[in-house]
């Protein structure tokens, strides 16, 4: 059977290199499994994160060939056997060792979200048709692709001031929830950030639950942003009723 | 002279061990009784396994159909477990699991409906009515997010990526751990007045299997050299879907929901051979029985082109598969060009699930040794020789939950305890011996040549013959493990973390395969060629039950408790 050559990061955030490896190809074969076999035959030592290995936790998203991807649901066959594949940690995220970087701002960033509040004296009756947005934002298995692309963390570097798509994705969850009752508005605008994105759709293009993160979750939520900080006919109805609900 | 000042230490009254479904619900309710509560996990924070689990949490609730109720669940997990359940904790199960379920709405996890604005619940194998409450075929991570998000703004310590390597004891009881964190190998002490063990099963023994890295029978393991009991080790769950080509993603779960949602199962010459082994129930008989069907229709020849048996579902309009089996979808086409809309999957079975585990109190989730608790699979008894499928999140649910209270009411009155710093100094010692050697075997082997032994000889059919042989390859394994060399550093080294986590497997393999021998019948999930029928007279009233005896495994046999007269009375009932 063919070979193939994975071009791997190997190292920390201060010191390291890419190596090569040459991997049997076994039909079917994803980038994940390249990466056991290098674990099991070449370099024990070799750092990846992984858990499901079927696209359900989120666990090994890696640069493969410069694109952000679920390493488990890449296929070697559908990359060019040509050149070296190359496999690099995601960029926006500190290297701790190989391919596995320090995602711990991301549980920060949702620590500041409020919870879901339920609205007084519900009979929990809901009804699919005003459920069915909001299974599309609980579908996201936190494989922070979608943080990792953002150009205003990956480029800017913003990750004191913005909370990123996967926590607008969040957010729009428990906003839209049919039953909640908080307004995170504020939230959104002061802490978390959303007027920094410029809705260049680059997260809804990397994200491997096909969530339309930018049309279905950030876009509505600047709108509710809008409405509820910069609308005159809105500022002037607050005025006249007291302060938005509480958040 | 104190170790505490040598590691870092934290101090609970509540240590978790396993952040999945039955940790994370222990935590919630062990902070909620006012306890103080961490959560240790050896990978991210809602990455554990129950993020896999795909059909739903199976709860009377009767939403769907009117007459179910607690004693049919009751009923059901009984007969699917033949009998060998402690029945108590069936009884809890089956009443509980529905509040359980209106809880996690309550927090906001949004689950399919009915169309008058009900929690909507599915056909599942071995449930009389429909009763698995879900969302689409990704139930586990609505579930585990829920609890996740809830245990955060309760305001748990959360441990990630922290893997323990030993219970530390202050004369038989358990007052803490000490572990490693995975990220920089520094060590690490976690007091506690009580420990509550949710560390899941040990599927990655077997070379065929829908778990995980982290299915390594740790908690098993770790409770074992402990001191507490093991009971029913022998109850390994094949489940009968899991994806056969191509082979890489050999053994990952095909949900039993493609089944209730009304996918058949045929043979290569297109028969539909769950006719023959189960006429009443088809495709939703009992895990046990469809996967020992599958197996049969492969070994005798009627195999599909990768040895496995055809699973299609393409008679359902395509829209509808999509909308309720949307990851099995992108599973197949992704992973095997397959589109399940148009045509078949190719399915077998894979090691999926441990009834066996750590022997509880039913009330309290507490097991033998004081200060230790266990819940979900790394527990046992609630689903005997079988587990139905969708009894798995609601046994997280219900009895992690009874684990919090459990572990929070005793830390409560639990004296004051002290470390042994001999027992830490000697799990240091032994967890870098391997960068010491300077020749040994790289761990990946050993654990390969494990998970052949196990696959091939302590697998869905099992013979005195073949365990013999299991018997002395694990001697062989054991001292090959021992003899292991780890290269590089300590700095998140996979090799070095393999190195640990074999050792937990082959103490588990171990008392699987004792436990498989001296069980002398076939019953649930345990099937012997040279046994092939129940024995209710024998093995019908007895458990097998291991225990640490020095350096020496002990297996002994407890008798099964008797079920009260009223519950027993629901068991002979028909339907």
């Amino acid at each position: 059977m063919a070979d193939a050559i994975l071009e791997v990061f190997r190292g920390t955030q201060e010191a390291g290199a890419a190596k090569q490896y040459t991997v049997p190809i076994a039909p079917g074969m994803v980038v994940l499994d390249a990466l056991h076999y290098i674990q099991a035959n070449l370099e024990p030592d070799l750092a990846v994160r992984w858990n499901c290995k079927a696209g359900k936790c989120g666990s090994c998203s890696a640069e493969v060939n410069g694109k952000p991807r679920l390493t488990c649901k890449t296929r070697m066959d559908a990359l060019p056997t040509d050149k070296p594949i190359t496999v690099y940690p995601m960029k926006s995220f500190p290297v701790i060792k190989d391919l596995v970087t320090d995602v711990s701002w991301n549980y920060r960033v949702n620590k500041k979200i409020p919870p879901f509040s339920p609205k007084p004296k519900t009979d929990w009756k809901m009804y699919q048709e005003d459920m069915d947005r909001v299974q599309e934002f609980r579908k996201c298995i936190e494989c922070f692709l979608c943080q990792n692309v953002c150009h205003v963390v990956r480029d800017h570097h913003k990750k004191e001031e913005f909370g990123g798509p996967r926590f607008f994705v969040r957010v729009a969850a428990l906003e839209m929830h049919p039953l909640d009752n908080v307004s995170r508005a504020k939230l959104l605008k002061d802490e978390l950030g959303i007027g920094y994105c410029n809705i260049t759709k680059c997260c809804t293009e990397v994200c491997p639950e096909e969530i339309k993160i930018t049309d279905n979750a950030i876009i509505p939520l600047k709108e509710r942003v809008v409405d509820e900080f910069y609308d005159p006919v809105m500022k002037l109805v607050r005025k006249i009723r007291g302060a938005p609900k509480a958040d | 002279m104190t170790n505490q000042t040598k590691y870092e230490t934290h101090e609970h009254d509540v240590l978790i061990i396993g952040a999945g479904g039955a940790g994370l619900r222990a935590a919630i309710e062990g902070l909620a009784a006012g306890a103080r509560v961490a959560v240790v996990s050896k990978s991210l924070l809602g990455k554990a396994h129950t993020v896999m689990a795909e059909g739903g949490i199976a709860a009377a609730m009767a939403n769907v159909d009117k007459a179910d109720s607690w004693r049919t669940h009751f009923r059901d997990t009984m007969r699917g477990g033949k009998l060998l359940n402690n029945w108590r904790m069936a009884q809890l199960h089956a009443q509980e699991a529905p509040e359980r379920v209106r809880e996690l709405e309550q927090w906001g996890a949004l689950f399919d409906r009915t169309s008058d604005g009900d929690i909507l619940q599915r056909a599942f194998g071995g449930h009389t009515f429909k009763r698995l409450c879900h969302v689409g075929d990704r139930t586990g991570l609505e579930m585990i997010r829920t609890l996740q998000d809830r245990g955060v703004q309760m305001g748990f310590d959360v441990f990630m990526e922290c893997t323990i390597i030993r219970l530390l004891t202050d004369g038989k009881r358990v007052v803490g751990a000490f572990g490693y964190w995975r990220e920089q190998g520094r060590f690490v002490v976690l007091k506690a007045k009580a420990v509550v063990m949710a560390t899941g099963g040990i599927g990655k023994a077997w070379r065929v299997t829908s778990n995980s890295w982290e299915y390594t029978g740790d908690g098993m393991a770790l409770a074992y050299d402990a001191g507490a009991e093991l009971l029913d080790m022998e109850f390994v769950q094949f489940h009968p879907t899991g994806m056969v080509w191509p082979p890489g993603v050999q053994g990952i779960l095909v949900t039993e929901a493609v089944r209730g949602e009304g996918g058949i199962l045929r043979n290569k010459e297109g028969q539909r051979f769950m006719e023959k082994y189960d006429p009443n129930r088809m495709e939703l008989s009992t895990r046990d029985v469809v996967a020992r069907s599958i197996y049969t229709e492969v070994r005798e020849g009627r195999g599909s082109e990768h040895g496995g048996a055809y699973l299609d579902i393409s008679h359902k309009p395509a829209e509808y598969v999509k909308q309720k089996l949307p990851s099995m979808y992108h599973q197949f086409k992704e992973l095997a060009d397959v589109d399940i809309t148009k045509g078949p999957m190719e399915v077998g079975p894979t090691c999926h699930y441990m009834m066996g585990g750590i022997r509880v109190e039913a009330e309290t989730a507490a097991s033998s040794l004081p200060g230790l608790f266990a819940a979900g699979e790394a527990a046992a008894g609630l689903h005997g020789a079988n587990r139905l499928g969708g009894n798995s999140l609601s046994d997280l649910l219900v009895f992690g939950r009874r684990a919090g209270l459990g572990a929070a009411a005793y830390a409560d009155k639990a004296p004051a305890a002290s470390i042994n710093d001999g027992q830490i100094a000697e799990a240091e010692r032994d967890m870098l011996a391997p960068f010491d050697r300077g020749e040994g075997e790289n761990p990946y082997s050993v654990h390969r040549d494990l998970q052949e032994t196990m696959q091939n000889l302590v697998g869905i059919f099992r013979v005195e013959e073949d365990m013999n042989k299991a018997m002395g390859e694990l001697e062989k394994l054991k001292a090959r493990a021992a003899r292991g060399r780890v290269e590089g550093s300590r700095l998140f080294n996979p090799g070095w973390h393999l190195s640990r986590d074999l050792k937990s497997m082959l103490t588990v393999s171990e008392a699987v395969t004792r436990s498989a021998m001296a069980r002398k019948e076939s019953r649930g999930a345990h099937s012997r060629i040279d046994f092939p029928k129940l024995d209710e007279q024998v093995w019908g009233r007895q458990h097998n039950l291991i225990t640490r005896d020095g350096d020496r495994m002990k297996l002994q046999q407890i008798p099964v408790d008797a079920i009260p007269g009223e519950l027993n009375e629901l068991l002979a009932e028909d339907k």
